[in-house]
């Protein structure tokens, strides 16, 4: 893993401590009340100082000439699984007592890539191989800082829930993978019944158990004698989520199911804050829209799976017309590259405008992550999260040029292309140092069988 | 095909006969008014494109119709030729996940004598889906990209995979939409198949071989051995057929493969590695057969020879992910660009169903990181119609050719754009779906 470390740090030491930097003369899209305009952002201390078509600029401050680009917000991932080690603890149906932030990978390059796709931040959330998973955390893509360093102050933690087939998947043995594979042990549920039951008995569970620490609280309160119960990591988090302390983001395909989870949580006195991929949403929008549900949707995907047939590429902007708040998410290292053109096929499927499609990846993800107060628009006092393209955000030709977080430039295209050379023959001198050392000790000493570490 | 009235039609047409009584073809028509992008020559603006009997019969802004002809007004819009994926699974893979579904990857080592047309579905989904989006033409694969796919029980040990169908986006049945049932015979060129560390444990659980590097590189080995072997094999038997040797039983397997050995059909060769490419051009030099390249992953310094050779690439997605952590973030959206660069001719797939409506956005996705846009267009166009050798019918808008347009209302690489009209040998194709069909069923509730 030499060379991912040299890779790691040589786009650490691209990151520019924040200073004080204005953006002349972009498209700046605010994703706010002042709309879309030519004009300059002012950031001073990871701050948005000024946004305006004139604005002053600070003494001494960096000036960067933008015109003919686009300045947009921070793209915001509603869905990701990224930089975290460890997707799914599949071996029980409820894994409450889990959480990512104890498996976070700072060094995963999909965090760069991410940057280098013009997001910022991302919900990294556990897996849907239980109805109940795990805890998720709310990360910036601040590549080059250590895991304590990329997780999103102050963001309002999450759980996922899972349903349909994920979940009713009996859960693997090795509890590596989403529920697929070998099963060797059948886990229950089995059935769309068996994962209301799952969800409905867990919160029966936790009820009780809340109402326990409550009475204990109470009687110490008042002076009288009281044993202490004993915690419970698997229903704590259930119980933060019945007093509105933790998201529930929860996984869902098909209609009766999105409507069974959001009975419940109704029976239970609680939100759903985010239904995550919904792709049946659009038939139970009025549903949704009256539980005041989010929904983090794909914007294409379909006919993977049995429950992903009936999906539509008009799914968000159906959901969005019957009022219900839309973003579109990733799920995949891959699709998180480009989910400013994802935003763009809203316009085609649904006929939404320009900037409603943008506020799917911007304000409304920040809206569903109740972050909305420090990201999502470019306006004055936010974080400076900021991404700036040679064309039309929405259009396939565009790249993404540069991207600060807090104020600190974290990608550059320009570097990025111009330092290649400089790494490739980095590597290549200690591809052949590895060889020359192996050579030199002889096939025995490599300890492990003899085969090369990287096969060609 | 002729239709007979169609032909009266296109009489009267040029003769300006005066009492056509019949009703008029729904393959004759007339677009007015139209910006048309022939593709292989320069836009013009404000011009007509008449169609008789399905077949592009004048291109000007003076083109004269009969009057009971069927005018469309162009104003304001754009005719393309319409788009070709040159690599789909389009009718062969409905639902992915449950098998009974997918009729990709057959078991087998050689099996040049399958054919994918014949299990393409003609009432899939995915059919009106893929067209809605510009695509009138797809080459379906019988086996997806890449080797070692494994998907249930089949494919993992596919090295000839059979013969992929170039087909239109219409027709009753899947006789009615083959342009080519032989378009070019699927071959995933054997490679030393290793598993990263970071998938090694996904790998365990769908039950992928885990052996040593040592172990890849044998079975490496035996499989190019028996590739030789198959390809020796194959020539006796075409020598022994060529001497009308009296005893040769028939073999549909060797028969299949006539067509490679004498040149006539491409082989389409899935390399994903620079090494993979440069050995599967020594293959074919040695076998003397004529290949396409597809699914290349990287750029190396195979491109000069593919030059030289005159062998073209169909490129895969461009928005993929790069094949190792420190390769260059935008990896396979730069290999396009660098391949047209380096002078070989491109096309663009998809390799997949669900996504085969996005080809266009891959396309463009190579314009943004360097090919140059009127070759992302040739692309997905002219250029997949002279690889698979019918360029002569479709890839164009020209005088001759089928009527295989769309009209829209902007670039076809871009995702906002939105297709008015698609014509598939001049029929006027319907542009709802599935689809569409659940986004009107479900918007009027209330």
């Amino acid at each position: 893993m030499k060379t991912r470390a040299i890779l790691a740090f040589a786009a650490a030491a691209l990151v520019c401590s924040a200073e004080t930097l204005v953006i002349q003369n972009a498209t700046v899209w605010t994703m706010g009340k002042e709309g879309k305009f030519v004009g300059s952002v002012v950031i001073t201390d990871g701050k948005i100082a000024a946004v305006g078509e004139k604005v002053m600029v600070p003494p001494g401050a960096k000036v960067i000439d933008a015109t003919g680009q686009h300045l947009i917000p921070g793209i915001i991932d509603c869905h990701s699984h990224i930089a975290a080690e460890a997707i799914n603890e599949g071996s029980v149906s409820v894994s409450a007592m889990v959480g990512i932030e104890d498996v976070v990978n700072p060094e995963d390059i999909s965090i760069y890539r991410a940057l280098a796709g013009g997001v910022t931040t991302a919900n990294v959330l556990h897996g849907s191989a239980n109805s109940i998973g795990g805890k998720c955390e709310v990360m910036k893509m601040r590549w080059g800082k250590d895991a304590a360093g990329l997780k999103f102050e102050g963001a309002i933690p999450g759980i996922k829930f899972a349903l349909g087939e994920n979940p009713k998947r009996a859960g693997n043995v090795q509890g590596g993978l989403g529920g697929g594979g070998n099963t060797r042990i059948p886990r229950y549920p089995a059935t769309r019944m068996g994962v209301e039951d799952v969800i409905r008995t867990a919160f029966t569970e936790a009820r009780n158990y809340q109402k326990t620490w409550k009475d204990y609280n109470e009687k110490k309160a008042r002076g009288e004698a009281a044993v202490e119960p004993e915690r419970n990591l698997t229903l704590e988090p259930l119980v933060e989520v019945l007093e509105g302390k933790r998201f529930v983001h929860a996984h869902c395909y098909r209609a009766d199911e999105i409507l069974m989870l959001l009975r419940i949580a109704d029976d239970f006195g609680f939100k759903i804050r985010t239904l995550q991929h919904v792709l049946e949403g659009y038939k139970v929008a009025k549903e949704i829209a009256a539980h005041g549900a989010g929904a983090s949707t794909f914007s294409d995907w379909w006919s993977y799976k049995i429950e992903a047939y009936d999906a539509i590429p008009y799914n968000a902007a159906i959901m969005e017309k019957k009022g219900v708040l839309v973003s579109l998410n990733s799920d995949s290292a891959e699709l998180m590259r480009h989910l400013n053109t994802e935003a763009a096929k809203v316009m085609k499927y649904g006929g939404l405008s320009e900037e409603e499609a943008l506020a799917m990846v911007t304000i409304n993800p920040a809206k569903q992550l109740a972050i909305d107060n420090r990201v999502g628009s470019i306006e004055t006092g936010k974080d400076a999260d900021l991404v700036l393209y040679d064309k039309n955000p929405l259009s396939n030709y565009t790249k993404v040029q540069k991207v600060w977080i807090d104020g600190n430039q974290y990608f550059d295209r320009d570097k990025d292309v111009s330092g290649r050379a400089a790494l490739a023959a980095e590597k290549k001198s200690l591809e052949d140092k590895e060889k020359e050392e192996s050579r030199r000790q002889g096939p025995s000493s490599r300890g492990n069988g003899g085969q090369p570490r990287r096969p060609e | 095909m002729t239709k007979p009235i169609g032909l009266l039609i296109a009489a009267a047409a040029l003769c300006a006969f005066p009492s056509v009584t019949f009703a008029a073809a729904s393959d004759t028509f007339v677009v007015r008014n139209v910006s048309v992008h022939p593709v292989t020559g320069p836009q013009v603006d404000n011009t007509s494109v008449l169609v008789i009997d399905g077949k592009i019969a004048e291109i000007g802004p003076k083109v004269v119709a009969a009057k009971t002809i069927k005018v469309i007004d162009g104003k304001g819009l754009h005719l393309y030729p319409g788009m070709i994926n040159a690599g789909t699974e389009v009718g062969l893979d409905e639902i992915n996940a449950i098998r009974e579904s997918v009729d990709a990857n057959e078991i087998g080592e050689f099996d040049p004598q399958l054919h994918a047309t014949v299990a393409v579905n003609p009432s899939s989904e995915h059919i009106p889906v893929t067209r809605a989006n510009g695509i009138t033409t797809v080459i379906v694969l019988p086996a997806t990209v890449g080797g070692g796919e494994g998907r249930r029980g089949g494919g993992a040990t596919q090295v000839i995979s059979g013969q992929s169908g170039l087909m239109h986006l219409d027709g009753w049945t899947w006789e009615e939409m083959t342009i080519n049932r032989n378009a070019a015979m699927e071959m995933k060129f054997p490679f030393i198949q290793t598993i990263p560390a970071r998938f090694a444990e996904m790998a365990a659980l769908f039950g992928m071989p885990r052996g040593s590097y040592a172990e890849s590189k044998r079975n490496y080995e035996k499989t190019i051995q028996q590739t030789h072997e198959f390809f020796e094999d194959a020539r006796r038997y075409q020598k022994a057929k060529a001497a009308h040797e009296p005893n040769l039983a028939t073999n549909l397997r060797y028969e299949a493969m006539i067509p490679i050995l004498d040149g006539k059909e491409p082989m389409m060769v899935m390399a994903a590695k620079a090494k993979t490419v440069k050995e599967a051009i020594d293959f074919a030099d040695r076998e003397k057969i004529k290949i396409v390249i597809a699914g290349v992953d990287e750029m190396g310094d195979y491109a000069a020879k593919l030059k030289e050779k005159n062998i073209p690439v169909i490129c895969g997605p461009t928005l993929e992910l790069p094949n190792e952590e420190d390769d260059p973030y935008d990896q396979k959206a730069t290999l396009p660009g660098q391949l047209y660069k380096a002078g070989v001719k491109i096309a663009f797939a998809s390799f997949d169903v669900e996504f085969a409506r996005n080809l266009p956005y891959q396309a463009a996705t190579a314009v943004a990181y360097g090919l140059p846009y009127e070759e992302a267009l040739k692309a997905v166009t002219i250029n997949p119609a002279e690889i698979f050798g019918v360029s002569d019918r479709i890839g164009s808008i020209e005088k001759g050719k089928w009527a295989d347009m769309i009209l829209t209302d902007g670039d076809p690489l871009e995702t906002k754009t939105e297709v008015k009209h698609m014509f598939i040998k001049g029929h006027d194709v319907d542009l709802t779906s599935r689809h569409t069909r659940l986004y009107e069923k479900y918007m009027s509730r209330q």
